[in-house]
């Protein structure tokens, strides 16, 4: 039983994680791919700030009668992930855009033998 | 004492109500008796949930903020509700009566 | 009892992934993708991770829904059924699946203090930032003090995702409201958006001030304040908003703010110091690390909200274009 609960956390993690990947690899959409990706990265946020919890902690803000906090240090990393994820999706989505007006479609079947075009 | 009780028995019946919220989502038959079930989350349950948890604090600046967080909720939720049923409206999506009025003129 | 909400919370969120699968309406997917976020942020709170949940719930709930929801107004709706065989992906994801749980099974356990993540660099952290920059958010301080150089590369990266969609997409030129878009039928809207958004820009600048006492800073007031106008570019149309900010002047704020991160790295060289050094900033070292905090937080912000308003106006101009209203 406690085995379960000291790595649940991990085996949902990796759950996520593949069902990202797969959306990303077996979508015919572009832009569902896209959404499996950003499930993909959301998923390994959790696994890093599940490293970062310390039990028993509070939230690493200094304030009076804590003694023990989280650790800060994934919080930082991921942070600065989350922001870099989301202009990583920005210019994904925009270069969805141009496929669909260089290629009038989005499915991946559809355009993958196109290349003539350009 | 008295406060912790009456502060459960709100978030139990917040909980409640916030149920029957999402049980009308699948039960109901027609978009628009969705939206309905679906806004009861957005107006009693919030009041409830959030009185409960406002009891529940020293009555310092946490509680100002949770009154702040409820006012904005309240404004925003109905709201988001009805320009969904506005724009369902809107796009001519018809209610489960006047599709059932629809296929018994068809029929006869 | 954080163990059980835990357990639940988790659980949703697979239970949501796997709803993305299977569904082939893309509005569906990208609600669900919504809903994802959000239950991913509520999971931050309950590990103590208050920051990250911040910006989480701000940027992949709000931007990245809208910024997908713009594009799908550009590429149709449904997703058109495959003649992909699934057996090969299938088989890959399984295959490294099981490799990662053989993984995980050497891992130390969730929670434990003793674990070596919370020795050495965290520890220091945690024992000599309240003395060394005198903050009570240690987030803010190892973000944008002792990890100055990470936070400048990743503003540069935002700029750079601006400047990358402006050259595919293009921007709207300011022009006269002519086209009379934006939802005129929806008064109840128009009034409670008049009403909601100047708090929303409130409300931003108090989180882009007060970071450094809990949980904010310039990432998430960007964010807010952006999606503050993207509600009014929504409900009263793109023209008008272009009249209210200019996209030239967004160009120029999202390199200004760069530059003001940037400009206190170098001031540092001139007053004496390393690069984003900020104990020479002012009179004694503690001081000088709160100037420098304000200011490159103020850079960030500044960057964060143009380039997201940037994106948007990009997205929203080529759907006006094409006229789908």
């Amino acid at each position: 039983m406690n085995f379960i609960i000291d790595y649940y956390n991990y085996w949902v993690v990796v759950f996520l994680m593949m069902a990202g990947f797969y959306t990303v690899i077996a979508a015919n959409n572009l832009v569902k791919k896209i959404v499996g990706l950003n499930i993909f990265q959301t998923s390994v946020f959790i696994l890093y700030i599940s490293m970062g919890k310390v039990a028993g902690g509070s939230a690493p803000i200094v304030a009076d009668g804590i003694t023990v906090y989280s650790n800060p240090l994934p919080h930082v990393l991921i942070l600065t992930a989350i922001v870099v994820g989301v202009a990583t999706t920005a210019v994904g989505l925009a270069l969805v855009v141009r496929i669909k007006h260089a290629y009038g479609t989005v499915e991946e079947n559809e355009f993958k033998h196109k290349d003539d075009l350009i | 004492m008295i406060l912790e009780m009456i502060s459960n028995i709100f978030l139990i019946l917040g909980a409640f109500f916030a149920l029957t919220g999402a049980v009308g989502l699948f039960k109901f038959p027609d978009f628009f008796t969705r939206i309905h079930a679906a806004s009861v989350t957005d107006s009693i349950a919030t009041i409830l949930l959030f009185s409960g948890l406002i009891l529940r604090t020293e009555f310092d600046l946490v509680a100002v903020k949770l009154v702040f967080v409820l006012v904005f909720l309240l404004l925003t939720s109905p709201t988001a509700s009805h320009a969904l049923a506005k724009s369902a409206r809107h796009g001519l999506l018809a209610t489960s009566a006047e599709t059932l009025s629809k296929t018994n003129k068809d029929n006869n | 009892m954080t163990e059980l909400i835990d357990l639940v919370l988790l659980a949703m969120l697979a239970i949501t992934a796997v709803g993305v699968i299977f569904l082939k309406d893309l509005f569906a997917v990208v609600m669900l993708f919504g809903i994802y976020s959000f239950l991913s942020a509520l999971i931050f709170v309950n590990l103590d991770a208050v920051d990250v949940a911040f910006t989480e719930a701000a940027v992949g709930a709000g931007i990245s829904t809208v910024l997908m929801l713009s594009t799908l107004a550009l590429t149709g709706r449904q997703e058109k059924v495959s003649d992909h065989k699934t057996f090969m992906p299938l088989l890959i994801v399984v295959a490294t699946g099981a490799a990662l749980i053989y993984g995980t099974l050497d891992m130390p356990p969730f929670g434990n203090p003793d674990n070596p993540v919370h020795q050495h660099v965290a520890l220091r952290y945690i024992q000599d930032s309240p003395q060394e920059i005198g903050l009570p958010n240690m987030v803010t301080s190892v973000l944008a003090s002792y990890r100055g150089f990470d936070t400048l590369g990743e503003t540069a990266v935002v700029f750079a995702a601006a400047i990358g969609v402006l050259s595919l997409l293009g921007m709207p030129k300011r022009e006269r409201a002519a086209i009379e878009s934006g939802l005129e039928s929806h008064l109840v809207l128009q009034v409670v958006a008049k009403i909601i958004i100047p708090l929303i820009i409130l409300f931003a600048l108090y989180v882009q001030f007060h970071g450094d006492y809990g949980p904010g800073g310039g990432f998430q007031a960007g964010v807010i304040a952006a999606a503050a106008i993207i509600l009014y570019a929504l409900v009263f149309g793109l023209p008008v908003a272009t009249q209210v900010l200019q996209p030239d002047l967004l160009k120029t704020l999202a390199a200004l703010g760069v530059l003001i991160y940037a400009g206190t790295g170098v001031a540092s060289f001139f007053l004496g110091g390393n690069f984003l050094d900020y104990n020479v900033l002012a009179s004694n070292p503690v001081a000088g690390q709160h100037v420098g905090i304000i200011l490159i937080e103020l850079g960030v912000g500044i960057t964060v909200f143009a380039a997201m308003l940037s994106i948007f106006y990009a997205f929203a101009s080529k759907a006006e274009r094409k006229n789908i209203q």
